[in-house]
């Protein structure tokens, strides 16, 4: 089924994707990443050439399991510090818009 | 008539520091006053804070009157590339989504650069978020090749190679996720090394693909990667995928005698697209091995040509989730013109992020969404698998793999700008390692015609970046290609 589907021209809703990713384009962007994607996808094609039945993923080169860390008390930051960068600030909290609705 | 200050190595500057001819205030003065000069054509720094750098120059140069100096980098100034962390300098990773970020914390390398008393110097210019070949994609300013002002200094540490190679910096670090650190070293001349994937702390490093990125050395000799790798690596409890193995000592490795070592030369790295001035001087590098009686034989890396497309899905993967966290929100830019919160993070990431950036959280989006996971993501994490087996297979038989860096010298500003597919294949060399989690370096091995640097890469079994060094340093003195200077008058 895989094959199938991957067999075909690869194509990408950017749309659908750019929503998935909370990233507004403009029509010109969307245009110019549908082509150059495609041409990716289509290179990447190359994979399914390979046979990986019964091989196992691999995520980490060297992975390492349950890194503990003793439990002892540490200095975080301050409120002014961990402020410092926000782009809006009242009453030592970030500002956001409104997130609820007027009821 | 002795060399400028600025023309000399690290282990050199560390010395005269020693002995005292020479003050950290006169090392470093000599370096600023050096950027002044060339950094105007260069363009390698995104920031420069002089009077911070003279004021650690002078702490230094009080610890050595006290008698409490603090091993060879006391005194030294390094760079350090713009995606590192620097408690209360910027850290904008050449991105409009961090333009006003100041950083709160240093990076345990940079803990680790301070300890070991070096003077920390300046911001260094690189791709928007590491994304890139060329540090064209920098949204603040394009850096020139030293050796040719018309040619990209590779990327995405673009800025801290032409910065080492312009003699603006002695040394700096850059990061590697698939090439970073190798291929602007080769094409500017310089030695670059990626440690072994969890060798080097990633604490304080702003991540782009977490399980390959690694912070490593950018130096103009062997012995000058090696200092500097032994300052910053080893295990740090505040990044978990950092491993507990032992830093041996490094610079003793490359002054060791020769040994009869077994190299390696993967035939599937000299196919199509290889430069033929690349291909004579690694051709030479091989000879001059076997002159000095190394074994060299051919090995096999059959997945070679799939480690282009498994890197471009795991990658770009890891990108889009590490960079959902640019929101606009909390510490990033904000848009203004959002209507509603859900808004203010379309808008936002649409105005802080550039084209590459852009295209990679696309593709990453896309190779992660439903229906297409298995094929691509879970497909691509099975080949890696698939890639390691090439190598650990070949270091049956060898000790390290010789490969060229790069197919070609550095190619011009724009060439590559709007084909990412070419600009992708210009890592075709360095991204394979990273997949496997191996050492690599990359060191000059001679010059085109036209001037410009040629680089070779040597890999190695994980942990190995001692026998990379030997091996390194074994090419070095019986070469002068690290000690020309970039022609910048």
């Amino acid at each position: 089924m895989l094959a199938r589907f991957m067999s075909q021209a690869p194509t990408i809703d950017v749309d659908y994707v750019a929503n998935l990713a909370r990233l507004d384009l403009t029509a010109e962007e969307k245009a110019r990443f549908a082509a150059q994607l495609g041409d990716i996808l289509a290179y990447f094609e190359k994979l399914n050439a390979v046979d990986v039945t019964g091989v196992e993923p691999t995520a980490h080169a060297f992975p390492v399991f349950n890194v503990l860390d003793e439990d002892v008390e540490r200095s975080g930051f301050t409120v002014a510090e961990a402020l410092r960068n926000a782009p809006a600030v009242r009453d030592n909290q970030i500002v956001v818009p409104k997130v609820v609705e007027d009821a | 008539m002795s060399a400028p200050l600025h023309q000399l190595t690290l282990a050199e500057l560390g010395r005269r520091l020693a002995a005292r001819e020479v003050s950290s205030a006169e090392v470093t003065g000599a370096f600023l006053e050096r950027t002044r000069a060339v950094e105007p054509k260069v363009r390698a720094f995104l920031h420069r804070d002089e009077a911070d750098a003279l004021a650690q120059a002078r702490a230094s140069d009080e610890r050595r009157a006290r008698g409490e100096a603090r091993g060879p980098l006391e005194g030294v100034p390094i760079g350090i590339k713009d995606v590192i962390a620097v408690k209360d300098q910027p850290l904008t990773c050449a991105s409009r989504m961090l333009e006003k970020f100041i950083s709160p914390y240093d990076a345990t390398v940079t803990e680790r650069l301070r300890a070991a008393g070096a003077v920390l110097w300046g911001r260094l210019n690189m791709d928007e978020f590491a994304m890139g070949s060329s540090t064209e994609n920098s949204a603040f300013q394009k850096t020139a090749n030293p050796w040719d002002l018309t040619r990209i200094p590779g990327g995405s540490s673009g800025g801290s190679a032409a910065a080492v190679a312009a003699g603006m910096a002695p040394a700096a670090l850059g990061s590697d996720t698939g090439g970073s650190i190798r291929q602007p070293a080769a094409l500017c001349g310089i030695v670059g090394l990626k440690p072994t994937y969890g060798m080097v702390s990633r604490y304080g490093l702003v991540a782009f693909a977490s399980s390959l990125d690694q912070i490593g050395p950018m130096t103009r000799t062997v012995g000058d990667a090696a200092l500097l790798l032994h300052a910053i690596a080893g295990h740090d409890p505040r990044d978990s995928t950092s491993l507990k193995q032992p830093v041996p000592d490094y610079a003793a490795a490359v002054a060791a005698p020769v040994r009869p070592w077994r190299l390696g030369v993967p035939r599937e790295f000299f196919g199509e697209g290889l430069d033929p001035e690349v291909r004579a001087a690694i051709e030479a590098a091989i000879k001059y091995y076997e002159s000095r009686g190394c074994l060299v034989r051919d090995v096999s890396l059959p997945h070679t040509d799939l480690a282009l497309p498994v890197y471009y899905i795991i990658a770009t993967a890891e990108a889009s989730s590490n960079l959902a966290r640019y929101d606009g929100v909390r510490y990033t830019h904000r848009s203004v013109r959002a209507a509603d919160h859900v808004d203010l993070y379309f808008k936002s990431r649409a105005e802080g992020f550039g084209p590459e950036v852009k295209r990679r959280i696309i593709l990453g989006t896309y190779v992660l969404s439903s229906g297409y996971y298995d094929a691509y993501y879970l497909r691509a994490q099975k080949v890696r698998t698939l890639i390691r087996g090439d190598f650990e297979a070949a270091f049956k038989d060898v000790d390290a793999v010789l490969t060229p860096t790069t197919p070609t010298a550095a190619f011009k500003h724009g060439e590559k700008a709007d084909d990412p597919l070419a600009m992708y294949l210009s890592d075709v060399y360095t991204l394979s390692l990273n997949l496997a989690g191996l050492p690599g370096m990359s060191l000059p091995c001679g010059f085109t015609r036209a001037g410009l640097p040629i680089g070779m890469q040597l890999i190695g079994r994980p942990f190995a970046e001692a026998d990379l060094l030997a091996l390194a340093g074994l090419f070095e003195s019986g070469h002068d290609f690290h000690t020309r200077h970039a022609p910048l008058s």
